[in-house]
């Protein structure tokens, strides 16, 4: 076998450019949304993630402040900082620069920053780059300063307002609790049940195993939609109801006949003489189990809890059918689709936050036990390994 | 310490016999190799007295109790596998202890057990390593560590040398022949497909053929006194020569004129009424010898020489469809590739077969 394992393919660089576009492919979905979810629903609006390290033009509408009227050279002055003291000063952060300005909404940018515009009647409008401005007129304002249209560059802008609107404010640290006493659960449970099932299906001698096999292998193909209905009937006529124990149950039973499948394949794949000898030793079926092939099927249960976990992690339907619909009882798929794809669906700052508050468990989850993955487990055991 | 009976023990898987009639009485202390070519169940025969192979007939008796329903545990054996068998999670030190743990032994009594196994096999300062960090007789050592500690009756190896190079398959076929030394009271059975492990390490040995029992004997028995034509051609390498003749005298020295009108004299006694029975002698090309016309058994043009050095084997060229002739005669000698050569051998060394049993044995 390891003839063929070590061979190096001639399709390597097939498989690397794969490897590369899948990469590619998974990377920049993910950066978008870890980007997107620090901007502000402005910035997301006016350009796109990769725009993000770059300032955002936008256009604005003022009137000069009439406040403040001097007199120079027989000319009435108004002057003072659009930045700060304008309408729209919530908007514009320091380090703003206004890039042209015009008189009238028809053409909002004629004058460049640093150029006088012509108010008619002598009047003229200067506004310069970083905001102050300038407005003089051979007549009164009377209290009525001239309106101003300009266009803006806003500078890049980060902000962790977003996590903590999911986070804290709007029921998220809720969904996250229920989202992890939903999955914790849901894969521990069926891992326990399939290492038993499997270690009998694979080394056991027992009449009708090969039926049982062949019947878990027919339940993979089964969709789970099937099941929702008559499955929560069941529940509910059992009394367990809408209830985070029936979720349990549910993704366990949907859950195992992969994981059994999973887990036999890679057990009766284990070194026979090894088991053999455990027997000869005196090694009863539950110890051979506990002791030899638990230990060495670490890869495939890891494997299969990763799968699982991600699974029951991101699912929305099981979660809808199976847990009751209040707030306190929502998983963060549910908390996403129902409160802010459906009531907030233009927030797109916080969509963003709270898909990547999803996401980064399971990320985290996978990164800590893909060394469990690694191959080898068996090096020494019997000849050639 | 244990007898092993094994009366009309028989394998079958559904309709298909593996074994059959296996009728075989082992001694406390003796070294049994069961050797046989491939596929003679040689192996199955180990597994079923290991317990790990059904027994579909027949019993099985260790130290007089029948066991053929008692579990491999129970049956007071170890066994040694072909492929080590290591249990590759474990340090060499609890692989060692495994058995003993099952057992629920006493900590020190298994520390002892294991030191004193470790020190026999000279594994004392691998004691903490994985298997995977071990050379292949070293994972062969504690495998045979594995069974010592476990102090068992009957001790089971099944091809324990296959998997190693051929000077370390010597080297461990040495340890393995000091280890019986050193308990002289444990019966061993060993399986080999390697005839040279066979006559070294045992005491007695059953070649297994045919489903069955071919001959059980001291090596030197099977070498010098093969019941068959199988076991003849078995033992010994190259295999013994088996030329056709006819009996055309009978007495305690007996003549068979060969197809080529040639006489040979063989020591196997024969009676009256066999005069005239088709017959093939047998010749180990060891015992061939060159000689003149007047007393020679064979001649024939030589096809191919190998030199070896201590010998030289000629290949005969083939007569009569039948395998090529080989003799293999001490010393170098060239030339005679081509040339056509005259052998004899002693009368006390030319065997008699017909119908594939030998005359010696009826």
């Amino acid at each position: 076998m390891s003839a063929i394992a070590g061979q190096k393919s001639r399709l390597t660089w097939a498989v690397n450019i794969s490897v590369v576009l899948l990469v590619v492919a998974w990377l920049v979905p993910t950066v978008g949304l870890l980007v997107s979810s620090f901007r502000t629903t402005d910035q997301i609006s006016q350009s796109g993630w990769w725009d993000a390290a770059f300032p955002v033009e936008k256009a604005f509408r003022d009137r000069v402040s009439a406040d403040g009227e001097t007199q120079s050279n027989g000319l009435y002055v108004l002057s003072g900082d659009l930045l700060t003291n304008g309408q729209n000063a919530a908007d514009l952060k320091p380090g703003t620069k206004i890039k042209a300005f015009g008189t009238s909404g028809i053409k909002p940018g004629a004058y460049k920053a640093g150029t006088s515009a012509d108010l008619g009647d002598g009047g003229t409008l200067t506004i310069n780059s970083d905001g102050t401005y300038t407005a003089s007129s051979p007549t009164s304002f009377d209290g009525s300063g001239p309106r101003v249209y300009f266009e803006a560059e806003l500078p890049p802008a980060f902000t962790l307002a977003n996590y903590r609107e999911v986070l804290f404010s709007d029921g998220m640290g809720q969904a996250f609790l229920n989202t992890l006493t939903v999955t914790i659960p849901a894969t521990i449970i069926p891992i326990l049940v399939a290492a038993f099932a499997a270690y009998a299906l694979a080394w056991m001698q027992f009449p009708g195993r090969g039926l049982l096999i062949a019947a878990v292998v027919g339940l993979l193909v089964v969709p789970l939609q099937l099941a929702l209905v008559p499955l929560l009937r069941l529940h509910l006529e059992i009394g367990i109801g809408q209830s985070f124990l029936g979720i349990w149950l549910a993704h366990t039973g949907f859950g195992l006949p992969l994981a059994i499948y999973l887990l036999r394949n890679y057990m009766v794949g284990l070194p026979r003489d090894i088991i053999e000898s455990a027997k000869v030793d005196g090694a009863t079926d539950f110890q051979i189990f506990m002791k030899i092939v638990l230990p060495l099927s670490f890869p495939a249960l890891a494997s299969f809890a990763i799968f699982q976990f991600l699974w029951v992690w991101n699912d929305l339907l099981v979660a809808k059918v199976f847990l009751p619909a209040n707030d306190g009882s929502k998983v963060m798929t549910v908390k996403i689709a129902d409160d802010l794809l459906g009531s907030r669906g233009g927030d797109w700052g916080i969509l963003a936050a709270a898909a990547f508050v999803s996401i980064a468990v399971p990320l985290l989850v996978f990164f800590s036990m893909q060394r469990y993955l690694v191959r080898g487990l068996l090096a020494g055991s019997v000849k050639g390994g | 310490m244990a007898d092993l009976k094994l009366r009309d023990i028989a394998k079958s898987y559904g309709e298909v016999n593996v074994l059959k009639d296996i009728d075989l009485d082992i001694k406390a202390g003796e070294l049994i190799v069961f050797v046989g070519p491939s596929g003679c169940g040689k192996s199955t025969l180990l597994r079923m007295i290991a317990g790990l192979e059904k027994i579909t007939g027949g019993d099985l008796e260790i130290d007089g109790v029948r066991v053929n329903d008692v579990p491999p545990a129970n049956r007071g054996i170890a066994m040694v596998f072909q492929s080590y068998a290591l249990y590759p999670h474990m340090t060499v030190r609890d692989n060692m202890a495994f058995a003993l743990k099952i057992a629920k032994q006493s900590k020190d009594e298994i520390n002892a057990a294991v030191e004193k196994a470790a020190k026999m096999l000279q594994l004392t300062e691998y004691l903490d390593r994985l298997p995977k960090a071990l050379s292949g007789g070293q994972r062969q050592r504690v495998a045979i560590g594995r069974a010592i500690v476990r102090d068992p009756k009957v001790f089971l190896f099944d091809e324990p040398l296959s998997n190693l190079d051929a000077a370390l398959r010597v080297a461990t076929r040495i340890e393995i022949a000091q280890l019986k030394e050193s308990m002289p009271d444990r019966t061993m059975i060993y399986v080999t497909h390697d005839q040279v492990e066979a006559m070294t390490l045992a005491s007695r040995i059953v070649v297994l053929a045919n489903k069955g029992i071919a001959q059980v004997g001291t090596p030197l028995d099977l070498y010098e006194r093969p019941e068959n034509e199988f076991v003849a051609q078995f033992i010994g390498s190259p295999a013994m020569n088996l030329i056709p003749g006819e009996i055309t005298a009978t007495g305690a020295l007996s003549e068979v004129t060969l197809e080529n009108g040639v006489k040979a004299h063989s020591s196997v006694p024969t009676r009256d009424e066999d005069l005239g029975r088709k017959v093939n002698i047998g010749v180990r090309p060891e015992d061939f010898k060159p000689a003149g016309a007047a007393d020679s058994c064979f001649t024939g043009k030589v096809a191919i020489t190998e030199k070896l050095g201590e010998v030289t084997l000629l290949y005969f060229e083939p007569q009569g469809g039948r395998e090529a002739v080989i003799a293999k005669l001490p010393g170098v000698h060239n030339g005679l590739r081509g040339t056509s050569v005259t052998l004899s051998a002693d009368p006390d060394k030319i065997h008699l077969f017909a119908d594939g049993r030998s005359l010696l044995y009826r």
